[in-house]
Protein backbone atom coordinates (compact mmCIF):
# COMPACT_ATOMS: atom_id res chain seq x y z
CA UNK A 1 0.00 0.00 0.00
CA UNK A 2 1.28 3.42 -0.92
CA UNK A 3 1.09 5.91 1.93
CA UNK A 4 0.61 9.58 1.09
CA UNK A 5 1.12 12.13 3.85
CA UNK A 6 0.51 9.53 6.51
CA UNK A 7 -2.62 7.96 5.07
CA UNK A 8 -3.19 4.95 2.87
CA UNK A 9 -3.65 6.28 -0.62
CA UNK A 10 -5.53 4.95 -3.62
CA UNK A 11 -2.39 5.00 -5.73
CA UNK A 12 -0.99 2.23 -7.90
CA UNK A 13 2.68 1.23 -8.14
CA UNK A 14 4.19 2.96 -11.14
CA UNK A 15 2.37 6.21 -10.44
CA UNK A 16 4.75 9.13 -10.80
CA UNK A 17 5.35 11.86 -8.28
CA UNK A 18 3.94 14.30 -10.80
CA UNK A 19 0.79 12.22 -10.92
CA UNK A 20 0.49 12.32 -7.14
CA UNK A 21 0.82 16.09 -7.21
CA UNK A 22 -1.86 16.39 -9.84
CA UNK A 23 -4.15 14.41 -7.57
CA UNK A 24 -3.51 16.98 -4.84
CA UNK A 25 -4.36 19.83 -7.20
CA UNK A 26 -0.73 20.84 -7.62
CA UNK A 27 1.28 21.31 -10.79
CA UNK A 28 4.94 20.71 -11.48
CA UNK A 29 5.35 24.47 -11.42
CA UNK A 30 3.84 24.81 -7.94
CA UNK A 31 5.92 27.13 -5.80
CA UNK A 32 7.00 26.12 -2.36
CA UNK A 33 6.41 22.40 -2.74
CA UNK A 34 8.81 19.57 -1.98
CA UNK A 35 8.46 15.80 -2.10
CA UNK A 36 10.14 13.01 -0.18
CA UNK A 37 9.71 9.32 -0.88
CA UNK A 38 10.85 6.83 1.73
CA UNK A 39 12.80 9.51 3.54
CA UNK A 40 14.68 10.79 0.51
CA UNK A 41 14.18 14.04 -1.36
CA UNK A 42 12.82 13.68 -4.88
CA UNK A 43 14.23 16.65 -6.80
CA UNK A 44 11.76 18.68 -8.81
CA UNK A 45 13.54 17.65 -12.00
CA UNK A 46 12.63 14.02 -11.30
CA UNK A 47 8.94 14.49 -10.52
CA UNK A 48 7.78 13.47 -14.01
CA UNK A 49 9.80 10.27 -14.09
CA UNK A 50 10.03 9.09 -10.48
CA UNK A 51 7.71 6.06 -10.21
CA UNK A 52 6.39 4.86 -6.86
CA UNK A 53 6.85 1.32 -5.67
CA UNK A 54 4.09 -0.55 -3.87
CA UNK A 55 5.41 0.27 -0.39
CA UNK A 56 6.27 3.90 -1.06
CA UNK A 57 5.82 6.40 1.75
CA UNK A 58 5.25 9.75 0.10
CA UNK A 59 5.42 13.11 1.83
CA UNK A 60 4.26 16.17 -0.09
CA UNK A 61 5.14 19.30 1.82
CA UNK A 62 4.60 22.99 1.38
CA UNK A 63 5.09 26.29 3.16
CA UNK A 64 3.21 26.76 6.38
CA UNK A 65 3.19 29.69 8.75
CA UNK A 66 5.78 29.04 11.41
CA UNK A 67 8.84 30.03 13.36
CA UNK B 1 17.89 42.55 34.38
CA UNK B 2 18.36 45.79 36.24
CA UNK B 3 21.40 44.11 37.74
CA UNK B 4 22.92 43.24 34.41
CA UNK B 5 25.87 45.52 34.68
CA UNK B 6 27.33 47.90 37.13
CA UNK B 7 25.43 47.09 40.32
CA UNK B 8 28.23 47.24 42.82
CA UNK B 9 27.82 44.74 45.67
CA UNK B 10 29.08 47.27 48.21
CA UNK B 11 28.86 51.04 48.27
CA UNK B 12 31.79 52.35 46.28
CA UNK B 13 34.01 54.67 48.31
CA UNK B 14 34.13 57.01 45.37
CA UNK B 15 31.08 56.80 43.15
CA UNK B 16 32.96 58.12 40.18
CA UNK B 17 35.64 55.49 40.49
CA UNK B 18 33.83 52.61 38.87
CA UNK B 19 36.05 49.67 38.14
CA UNK B 20 36.81 48.56 34.65
CA UNK B 21 35.02 45.97 32.63
CA UNK B 22 31.36 45.20 32.80
CA UNK B 23 30.74 47.68 35.59
CA UNK B 24 31.27 50.37 33.03
CA UNK B 25 28.54 48.85 30.96
CA UNK B 26 28.96 46.96 27.76
CA UNK B 27 31.69 48.34 25.63
CA UNK B 28 30.23 50.10 22.64
CA UNK B 29 30.82 48.49 19.32
CA UNK B 30 33.40 49.97 17.03
CA UNK B 31 32.28 53.45 16.08
CA UNK B 32 29.74 53.38 13.35
CA UNK B 33 27.96 55.95 11.34
CA UNK B 34 25.10 55.41 13.74
CA UNK B 35 26.75 57.83 16.14
CA UNK B 36 26.64 60.76 13.81
CA UNK B 37 23.35 61.10 12.10
CA UNK B 38 21.00 58.64 13.65
CA UNK B 39 18.07 58.65 11.24
CA UNK B 40 20.29 58.44 8.19
CA UNK B 41 22.78 56.05 9.69
CA UNK B 42 20.09 53.65 10.85
CA UNK B 43 19.21 53.06 7.25
CA UNK B 44 22.79 52.43 6.21
CA UNK B 45 23.75 50.30 9.20
CA UNK B 46 23.29 47.03 7.39
CA UNK B 47 23.51 43.48 8.68
CA UNK B 48 25.49 41.02 6.60
CA UNK B 49 25.09 37.27 7.02
CA UNK B 50 26.93 34.90 4.70
CA UNK B 51 27.28 37.63 2.09
CA UNK B 52 23.64 38.64 2.13
CA UNK B 53 22.92 42.19 3.19
CA UNK B 54 19.87 43.09 5.21
CA UNK B 55 18.82 46.63 6.02
CA UNK B 56 16.42 45.51 8.71
CA UNK B 57 17.71 43.89 11.86
CA UNK B 58 14.34 42.44 12.68
CA UNK B 59 13.52 38.94 11.50
CA UNK B 60 9.94 37.85 11.60
CA UNK B 61 8.29 34.52 12.17
CA UNK B 62 5.10 33.94 10.23
CA UNK B 63 3.53 31.58 12.76
CA UNK B 64 0.55 32.50 14.88
CA UNK B 65 -1.06 35.25 12.83
CA UNK B 66 -4.85 35.05 12.80
CA UNK B 67 -4.90 35.63 9.04
CA UNK B 68 -2.59 35.99 6.08
CA UNK B 69 -3.80 39.57 5.63
CA UNK B 70 -2.71 40.52 9.15
CA UNK B 71 0.58 38.72 8.61
CA UNK B 72 1.28 40.70 5.47
CA UNK B 73 0.36 43.98 7.13
CA UNK B 74 2.61 43.19 10.09
CA UNK B 75 5.51 42.34 7.80
CA UNK B 76 5.15 45.69 6.09
CA UNK B 77 4.94 47.51 9.43
CA UNK B 78 8.00 45.67 10.74
CA UNK B 79 10.09 46.52 7.66
CA UNK B 80 11.59 43.06 8.05
CA UNK B 81 13.25 41.59 4.98
CA UNK B 82 13.67 38.02 6.15
CA UNK B 83 10.81 35.89 7.46
CA UNK B 84 10.67 32.28 8.51
CA UNK B 85 8.36 29.65 7.10
CA UNK B 86 7.86 26.04 8.08
CA UNK B 87 7.32 22.96 5.94
CA UNK B 88 4.24 20.86 6.56
CA UNK B 89 2.12 18.38 4.69
CA UNK B 90 0.06 19.86 1.89
CA UNK B 91 -3.50 20.53 2.93
CA UNK B 92 -5.64 20.51 -0.20
CA UNK B 93 -8.33 22.42 1.71
CA UNK B 94 -5.96 25.22 2.79
CA UNK B 95 -7.22 28.72 2.20
CA UNK B 96 -4.90 31.12 0.38
CA UNK B 97 -1.28 30.64 -0.50
CA UNK B 98 1.26 31.65 2.09
CA UNK B 99 3.96 31.68 -0.56
CA UNK B 100 2.00 34.03 -2.80
CA UNK B 101 1.19 36.41 0.03
CA UNK B 102 4.82 36.50 1.14
CA UNK B 103 6.02 37.03 -2.42
CA UNK B 104 3.74 40.06 -2.65
CA UNK B 105 5.43 41.65 0.36
CA UNK B 106 8.86 41.25 -1.24
CA UNK B 107 10.47 39.53 1.75
CA UNK B 108 13.07 36.81 1.52
CA UNK B 109 12.20 33.43 2.97
CA UNK B 110 14.12 31.68 5.71
CA UNK B 111 12.77 28.14 5.96
CA UNK B 112 13.04 26.46 9.32
CA UNK B 113 13.10 22.91 10.62
CA UNK B 114 10.51 23.56 13.31
CA UNK B 115 9.17 20.41 14.89
CA UNK B 116 12.21 18.27 14.13
CA UNK B 117 13.52 16.32 17.10
CA UNK B 118 16.44 14.48 15.52
CA UNK B 119 19.36 15.52 13.38
CA UNK B 120 18.16 13.12 10.71
CA UNK B 121 14.73 14.72 10.45
CA UNK B 122 16.19 18.21 10.50
CA UNK B 123 18.66 17.42 7.72
CA UNK B 124 15.94 15.92 5.55
CA UNK B 125 13.64 18.86 6.23
CA UNK B 126 16.39 21.28 5.30
CA UNK B 127 16.95 19.47 2.02
CA UNK B 128 13.22 19.55 1.29
CA UNK B 129 13.14 23.24 2.11
CA UNK B 130 15.97 23.81 -0.34
CA UNK B 131 13.87 22.10 -3.00
CA UNK B 132 10.70 23.94 -2.10
CA UNK B 133 12.08 27.45 -1.73
CA UNK B 134 15.24 27.39 -3.82
CA UNK B 135 17.37 28.64 -0.96
CA UNK B 136 20.39 27.21 0.83
CA UNK B 137 19.49 29.13 3.96
CA UNK B 138 18.00 27.19 6.81
CA UNK B 139 17.03 28.16 10.31
CA UNK B 140 18.01 24.99 12.07
CA UNK B 141 15.82 23.93 14.96
CA UNK B 142 16.21 20.57 16.66
CA UNK B 143 13.91 20.41 19.62
CA UNK B 144 14.52 18.38 22.76
CA UNK B 145 10.98 18.10 24.08
CA UNK B 146 7.54 19.53 23.58
CA UNK B 147 7.19 21.17 26.97
CA UNK B 148 10.17 23.47 26.72
CA UNK B 149 10.93 23.41 23.00
CA UNK B 150 14.54 23.85 24.06
CA UNK B 151 17.23 22.84 21.58
CA UNK B 152 18.74 19.37 21.80
CA UNK B 153 22.40 20.35 21.77
CA UNK B 154 24.02 17.11 20.52
CA UNK B 155 21.44 16.67 17.75
CA UNK B 156 21.75 20.34 16.84
CA UNK B 157 25.52 20.12 16.48
CA UNK B 158 25.26 16.94 14.47
CA UNK B 159 22.67 18.40 12.09
CA UNK B 160 24.57 21.66 11.74
CA UNK B 161 27.75 19.86 10.83
CA UNK B 162 26.06 17.74 8.17
CA UNK B 163 24.17 20.67 6.66
CA UNK B 164 27.25 22.90 6.54
CA UNK B 165 29.03 20.07 4.75
CA UNK B 166 26.12 19.96 2.30
CA UNK B 167 26.59 23.62 1.52
CA UNK B 168 23.76 25.08 3.56
CA UNK B 169 23.86 28.46 5.24
CA UNK B 170 22.91 27.23 8.69
CA UNK B 171 21.39 29.63 11.20
CA UNK B 172 21.03 27.54 14.35
CA UNK B 173 18.42 28.15 17.02
CA UNK B 174 20.48 27.47 20.10
CA UNK B 175 20.44 27.81 23.86
CA UNK B 176 22.01 30.81 25.53
CA UNK B 177 25.15 28.77 26.15
CA UNK B 178 28.23 30.61 24.88
CA UNK B 179 30.21 27.38 24.58
CA UNK B 180 27.61 25.78 22.35
CA UNK B 181 27.41 28.96 20.30
CA UNK B 182 31.15 28.85 19.76
CA UNK B 183 31.00 25.20 18.77
CA UNK B 184 28.33 25.99 16.19
CA UNK B 185 30.45 28.78 14.75
CA UNK B 186 33.50 26.50 14.70
CA UNK B 187 31.47 24.04 12.65
CA UNK B 188 30.77 26.76 10.10
CA UNK B 189 27.51 28.46 11.04
CA UNK B 190 27.65 32.07 9.78
CA UNK B 191 25.42 33.31 12.61
CA UNK B 192 23.92 31.99 15.83
CA UNK B 193 20.41 32.43 17.14
CA UNK B 194 20.40 32.04 20.93
CA UNK B 195 17.13 32.05 22.79
CA UNK B 196 16.18 34.69 25.33
CA UNK B 197 13.67 32.32 26.92
CA UNK B 198 11.54 29.44 25.64
CA UNK B 199 9.73 29.80 22.34
CA UNK B 200 6.45 31.62 22.69
CA UNK B 201 6.94 32.21 26.41
CA UNK B 202 7.22 35.98 26.11
CA UNK B 203 9.54 35.97 29.13
CA UNK B 204 12.14 38.12 27.43
CA UNK B 205 15.84 37.61 28.06
CA UNK B 206 16.17 35.52 31.20
CA UNK B 207 19.93 35.44 31.24
CA UNK B 208 21.31 38.64 29.76
CA UNK B 209 24.77 37.75 31.08
CA UNK B 210 24.88 34.75 28.79
CA UNK B 211 23.72 36.75 25.79
CA UNK B 212 26.56 39.18 26.52
CA UNK B 213 28.98 36.27 26.80
CA UNK B 214 27.82 34.88 23.46
CA UNK B 215 28.37 38.31 21.94
CA UNK B 216 31.93 38.19 23.21
CA UNK B 217 32.48 34.54 22.32
CA UNK B 218 31.76 34.74 18.60
CA UNK B 219 32.46 37.20 15.83
CA UNK B 220 29.57 36.19 13.60
CA UNK B 221 26.18 37.91 13.86
CA UNK B 222 24.14 37.04 16.94
CA UNK B 223 20.40 37.02 16.38
CA UNK B 224 18.33 36.86 19.53
CA UNK B 225 15.66 34.27 18.92
CA UNK B 226 12.70 33.20 21.01
CA UNK B 227 11.26 34.61 24.17
CA UNK B 228 10.76 38.19 23.04
CA UNK B 229 7.50 39.38 24.57
CA UNK B 230 7.41 43.06 23.84
CA UNK B 231 9.41 45.90 22.38
CA UNK B 232 11.66 46.47 25.38
CA UNK B 233 12.91 42.88 25.13
CA UNK B 234 14.02 43.53 21.57
CA UNK B 235 15.71 46.77 22.59
CA UNK B 236 17.56 45.01 25.41
CA UNK B 237 18.80 42.33 23.02
CA UNK B 238 20.31 44.99 20.81
CA UNK B 239 21.76 46.86 23.80
CA UNK B 240 23.46 43.62 24.86
CA UNK B 241 25.17 43.58 21.49
CA UNK B 242 22.98 41.31 19.42
CA UNK B 243 23.07 42.10 15.72
CA UNK B 244 19.41 41.36 15.12
CA UNK B 245 16.26 40.10 16.77
CA UNK B 246 13.84 37.46 15.65
CA UNK B 247 10.24 37.88 16.76
CA UNK B 248 7.27 35.68 16.04
CA UNK B 249 4.61 35.19 18.70
CA UNK B 250 5.39 38.56 20.27
CA UNK B 251 4.00 40.14 17.13
CA UNK B 252 1.62 37.56 15.70
CA UNK B 253 -0.18 36.94 18.98
CA UNK B 254 -0.21 40.54 20.19
CA UNK B 255 -3.63 42.09 20.45
CA UNK B 256 -2.68 44.39 17.59
CA UNK B 257 0.03 42.60 15.57
CA UNK B 258 0.56 45.47 13.14
CA UNK B 259 1.13 48.00 15.91
CA UNK B 260 3.45 45.61 17.72
CA UNK B 261 5.41 45.02 14.51
CA UNK B 262 5.87 48.76 14.27
CA UNK B 263 7.00 48.91 17.89
CA UNK B 264 9.50 46.09 17.39
CA UNK B 265 10.96 47.82 14.38
CA UNK B 266 11.65 50.95 16.40
CA UNK B 267 12.82 49.02 19.46
CA UNK B 268 15.47 47.23 17.43
CA UNK B 269 16.66 50.51 15.98
CA UNK B 270 16.66 52.19 19.40
CA UNK B 271 18.58 49.35 21.02
CA UNK B 272 21.11 49.34 18.21
CA UNK B 273 21.70 53.07 18.56
CA UNK B 274 21.95 52.84 22.34
CA UNK B 275 24.54 50.08 22.07
CA UNK B 276 26.62 52.17 19.71
CA UNK B 277 26.19 55.22 21.92
CA UNK B 278 27.59 53.40 24.98
CA UNK B 279 25.42 53.46 28.06
CA UNK B 280 26.46 54.96 31.36
CA UNK B 281 27.52 52.53 34.08
CA UNK B 282 25.00 51.50 36.69
CA UNK B 283 25.76 52.78 40.18
CA UNK B 284 24.08 52.20 43.47
CA UNK B 285 24.35 55.83 44.48
CA UNK B 286 23.33 58.98 42.77
CA UNK B 287 25.69 60.98 40.64
CA UNK B 288 24.60 64.57 40.39
CA UNK B 289 24.23 65.86 36.90
CA UNK B 290 24.25 69.41 38.17
CA UNK B 291 27.60 70.65 39.47
CA UNK B 292 28.00 71.68 43.13
CA UNK B 293 30.12 74.63 42.10
CA UNK B 294 28.38 77.90 42.78
CA UNK B 295 25.92 76.34 45.19
CA UNK B 296 24.83 79.10 47.58
CA UNK B 297 25.38 78.66 51.33
CA UNK B 298 22.12 79.77 52.97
Amino acid sequence: MIVLNGENADLQPGETVAGVLTGLGLTAQARGVAVAVNGEVVPRADWETFALTQDARVEVLTAMQGG
Amino acid sequence: MSDLTGTAPTPPPNPTNATAGERNGPQPDAPTAACEDAPTAAREDVLTIAGRTLRSRLLLGTGGFPSLELMAAAIVASASELVTVALRRVDPAARGSLIDVLADTGVQLLPNTAGCRTARDAVLTAKLAREAFATDWIKLEVIGDEDTLLPDAPELLSAAEELVDEGFVVLPYTTDDPILARRLVDIGCPAVMPLGSPIGSGMGIRNPYNISLIREAVTVPVVLDAGVGTASDAALAMELGCDAVMAASAISRAQDPVRMAHAMRHAVQAGRLARAAGRIPRRRYATASTPDEGLPDF
